[in-house]
């Protein structure tokens, strides 16, 4: 049994929340830059340059990249030989989630309830999934998830008769509807299968694996591929003014489903996909 | 093409502008989002004054993270404008002649803006630093407690926008 004091996660947790939003992950950097060389609409490309310009302002300045520093959503693997002590390890979460917030001058953008909607003026409290795996480290992965794109996400309880192009039509059904809204260039996270729940959750920690790195699976990563493409075709283009570059990447996680259903999930993140993963 | 325009503006400049157009905005915006159209339609509804006067104002929708020491401002890239749709059209015809934001736009927003001469401006959404360096003042104005939804009167230099729904019914999107 190795003992981890929850401090470290919180301590770890603060230091990611003010990284992660004033630096993108390289895989998303080496997508814009390739994105700016490649897009041969004049507006397009004028819109990818100042997206770079930003992101150079953003790490030199400290100036979180986008002002929608989100509402944080953790993945929080532990091993099932670890002890977690010192405390309880969500209110651990929320404090370092609270610090880096606060010390990062990062936006404050959560409401204590849906329907009344009083800020908690610390970003508090996150999302967090956590999962038992085995060994003896701790696994946290950070993944600020701003609105304008989150919003734009769906859930499709397709049918079993729908195969494989039902879930395509999912997903470009999806990216249409979302559109200028979701501020592209888009990472497009995909659920296939499991429950409701479970390909929501999918398509989320897709959203988080980098751009590309494919599917282990031929049939899947396949179908990432053919929906890039597809989904590059549609003309949305750079901030929904056209051109070729609609998305940088198409991540799809699977699971195994029902016999009645084909449960798919969509989770469209904008080109400001904020990912971070430590090993404690 | 490239113009320069100084905010506040009348409707006849609004009807200057084509969609398509580059446009980089000089003088005074207030900021307004979710929660601040909400308190406003409400003071609306009771007889009561807005917090700022909107005849010939723009609305910039955004919301920033906050400003370290000796900054004027934090990140300050757009939001979604659709979700301000449903209060929109009231403040247009109240005299309301520029939008800020991304995205698009309801039928009933599109008929306001042509009946109102409002023009509908894009920044680009996830250039929060880049745009924050355009604005050299920010002073809350109404509803501190909404924290970052807040009313904010901001002076902009050379702030760029494109006109992506003109008063004429045009639009990029």
């Amino acid at each position: 049994m190795r003992e981890v004091q929850v401090e470290t996660i919180r301590d770890a947790i603060e230091e990611m929340c003010i990284s992660v939003c004033h630096e993108l992950s390289d895989d998303m950097k080496q997508c814009l830059y390739k994105a700016y060389d490649t897009e041969t609409s004049d507006i397009g490309k004028k819109i990818l340059g100042q997206l770079k310009e930003n992101l150079d302002i953003a790490k030199e300045e400290m100036i979180p990249i986008c002002q929608d520093t989100g509402m944080a959503v953790i993945f929080l693997k532990v091993g099932q030989d670890v002890h977690l002590m010192g405390g309880d390890i969500k209110d651990a979460v929320n404090e370092g989630v609270r610090r880096g917030y606060t010390k990062g001058y990062l936006r404050k953008s959560v409401v204590a309830d849906p329907i009344e909607r009083v800020n908690t003026k610390d970003n508090t409290p996150a999302v967090i999934h956590y999962e038992i795996v085995p060994g003896d480290k701790v696994t946290v992965t950070l993944a600020p998830k701003g609105f304008g794109s989150e919003n734009m996400s769906r859930v499709f309880m397709l049918k079993p008769a729908d195969g494989i192009e039902g879930v395509k039509n999912a997903i470009l059904t999806a990216v249409k509807d979302a559109g200028p809204n979701a501020c592209p260039p888009m990472v497009v996270g995909v659920g296939v299968g499991g429950t409701f729940e479970k390909c929501a959750l999918m398509a989320k920690e897709a959203l988080t694996r980098p751009a590309g790195v494919h599917s282990d699976i031929k049939y899947v990563k396949d179908l990432e591929e053919e929906m890039l493409t597809k989904i590059n075709e549609l003309d949305i283009g750079p901030a929904g003014l056209g051109g070729v570059t609609t998305a940088f990447a198409v991540n799809i996680n699977t699971y195994p489903t029902h016999i009645a259903g084909l449960p798919v999930a969509v989770n469209i993140c904008c080109h400001v996909n904020r990912h971070i993963t430590k090993e404690i | 093409m490239d113009k320069h325009i100084t905010v506040p503006f009348d409707r006849s400049v609004s009807e200057s502008l084509k969609a398509g157009d580059y446009i980089y905005l000089s003088g005074t915006v207030y900021v307004a989002r979710d929660a601040a159209h909400k308190r406003m339609t409400e003071a609306l509804e009771k007889g009561e004054d807005l917090p700022f006067d909107i005849k010939d104002q723009t609305i910039y929708y955004m919301g920033p993270s906050p400003a370290r020491e000796g900054r004027v401002i934090g990140s300050a890239g757009p939001t979604t404008a659709s979700r301000m749709d449903k209060y929109a059209p009231r403040l247009m015809d109240l005299g309301q002649t520029g939008m800020i934001g991304k995205g698009k736009r309801t039928e009933a927003v599109k008929d306001a803006m042509i009946r109102n001469g409002v023009t509908y401006f894009a920044a680009v959404g996830g250039a929060g630093a880049l745009l924050s360096k355009c604005i050299t003042a920010s002073e809350v104005i109404a509803y501190d407690d909404l924290g970052t939804e807040a009313v904010r009167k901001l002076t902009v230099h050379d702030f760029p926008v494109i006109v992506v729904m003109d008063c004429h019914g045009n639009s990029l999107y």
